[in-house]
């Protein structure tokens, strides 16, 4: 490349000029982002940690197997992979933009802004109804009272633990609620129990919901780890606030393209800097998706 | 349209920007996209198969490897380091180094506590570890 022959050339050190070749405010943006890697770091080894201490963590294959309007199928990990194909698209659409910010070309700049600001948008509302979906979704788990509950995954419960014997949950539906019954029987229900809707079934009595659960496909759970929702929601949550903030940046550099700032100033620096920060929440992405969905 | 003047800490440019870099932004997102396909695979591999702890172990570190691979592109080419000077590059690699040690070191503290736990609370053992014959997957 041309730039190393000058730069062997260049007396770098001799002052009169940035011996790093760079701009004041994109280096303390490196720097912010080295600090910001280092926080994200924490969390996840701190999770890490807590996850190494455990005989038993849930597999990720079977907390995140829904998707969006599938009902119950069982969709492994299919979700995140629209959530980080989102991801990755709207930073190959950043650095078109910084692209364009070198060329000078305004509105090719403006084009691959909005790009990149509409795909930060899809993951904030992707992750919405993960979270959403996560929270209130009902779980059948067999309690310390020897119960069945349903619970979704909070920061206080985790529905994820080790898989409880069905003869043994078949005697703790004796002693379980009528309004758990009625669910667990609307949601696997025995052929007689089949053409039932939920109304109907909350109006029968326990001894006869217990015979219209089908328990080998119920697969009632213990309770998992409580540290599991507290990592998840908090390292997911930092994410989310930094791909919110990045949306907030990237419209205000929307907005001062449009205004012709960066054409006044000479230089699409800024759009720049802001490329930085957009790809760093990437890249967090790709170790978050490592921590809590792959392994 | 017209050259950029640079700020004045900017001695020289990078690189002439042109068709090859939006090629080199393309190629990359095919490799960032194979390679999160290939974790995937991976990843719902060890849900398919029961794998003995090592096999779950040694697929679990391939996928590390490659999230390395796709974090050096990221930083590489979508955030352009590879281009600056080296000292400059330095300057933020070499901090991150901590890292080797903050992982080994916090992990093996995890897997350490795990341990004194099962030897001497018998009851945090039998209460948590997963029974085999229970376990099948559905």
């Amino acid at each position: 490349m041309s730039s190393t022959t000058t730069a062997q050339e260049t007396k770098w050190w001799n002052g009169g000029r940035s011996p790093f070749n760079v701009e004041y405010g994109k280096l303390m943006m490196w720097y912010f982002l080295m600090s910001d890697a280092f926080t994200f770091g924490a969390f996840l080894i701190s999770y890490g940690t807590i996850r190494f201490s455990q005989n038993f963590w849930p597999d990720p294959n079977v907390v995140f197997n829904a998707f969006p309007g599938a009902g119950h199928a069982n969709l492994p990990l299919a979700f995140v992979s629209v959530m980080t194909f989102i991801l990755i698209m709207s930073s190959v659409t950043m650095v078109l933009a910084v692209h364009e910010g070198h060329r000078g070309n305004r509105v090719g700049v403006m084009k691959w802004m909005a790009w990149t600001i509409l795909g930060g948008i899809a993951f904030l509302l992707c992750q919405a109804w993960e979270w959403h979906h996560l929270i209130t979704g009902q779980h059948a788990v067999l309690t310390d009272k020897n119960t069945i509950e349903l619970i979704g995954q909070t920061m206080g419960g985790n529905p994820w633990g080790k898989l409880v014997d069905p003869a043994v949950a078949q005697q703790a539906l004796a002693v379980s609620s009528q309004e758990t019954l009625a669910h667990l029987a609307h949601e696997y229900p025995t052929k007689e129990a089949a053409a039932r809707s939920l109304s109907e079934l909350e109006k029968m009595p326990k001894g006869q919901l217990m015979g219209m659960i089908d328990m080998a496909h119920a697969h009632i759970r213990e309770k998992g780890p409580i540290a599991f929702g507290g990592y998840f929601f908090g390292i997911t949550g930092f994410h989310g606030f930094h791909v919110f903030s990045g949306v907030i940046i990237n419209v205000v550099m929307l907005i001062m393209t449009n205004n012709g700032v960066f054409d006044r100033k000479g230089h699409y620096l800024m759009i720049e800097k802001a490329g930085l920060y957009w790809h760093f929440v990437d890249l967090v992405w790709v170790f978050v998706f490592l921590c809590f969905y792959l392994v | 349209m017209d050259q950029q003047h640079a700020p004045s800490e900017v001695t020289f440019h990078h690189h002439v920007p042109g068709e090859e870099n939006v090629k080199r932004i393309w190629k990359t997102f095919w490799v960032l996209l194979i390679i999160t396909i290939i974790e995937l695979g991976l990843g719902l591999l060890m849900y398919a198969t029961d794998f003995p702890q090592w096999g779950d172990l040694a697929v679990k570190g391939i996928i590390a490897i490659l999230t390395l691979a796709k974090a050096f592109y990221i930083v590489s080419i979508f955030m352009h380091l590879g281009d600056e000077i080296r000292n400059m590059i330095m300057t933020i690699v070499v901090p991150l180094m901590l890292f080797i040690w903050f992982i080994a070191a916090f992990l093996w503290d995890g897997n350490s506590y795990k341990n004194l736990r099962n030897t001497y609370d018998k009851h945090f053992e039998e209460r948590t570890t997963e029974k085999k014959d229970t376990t099948s997957k559905h």
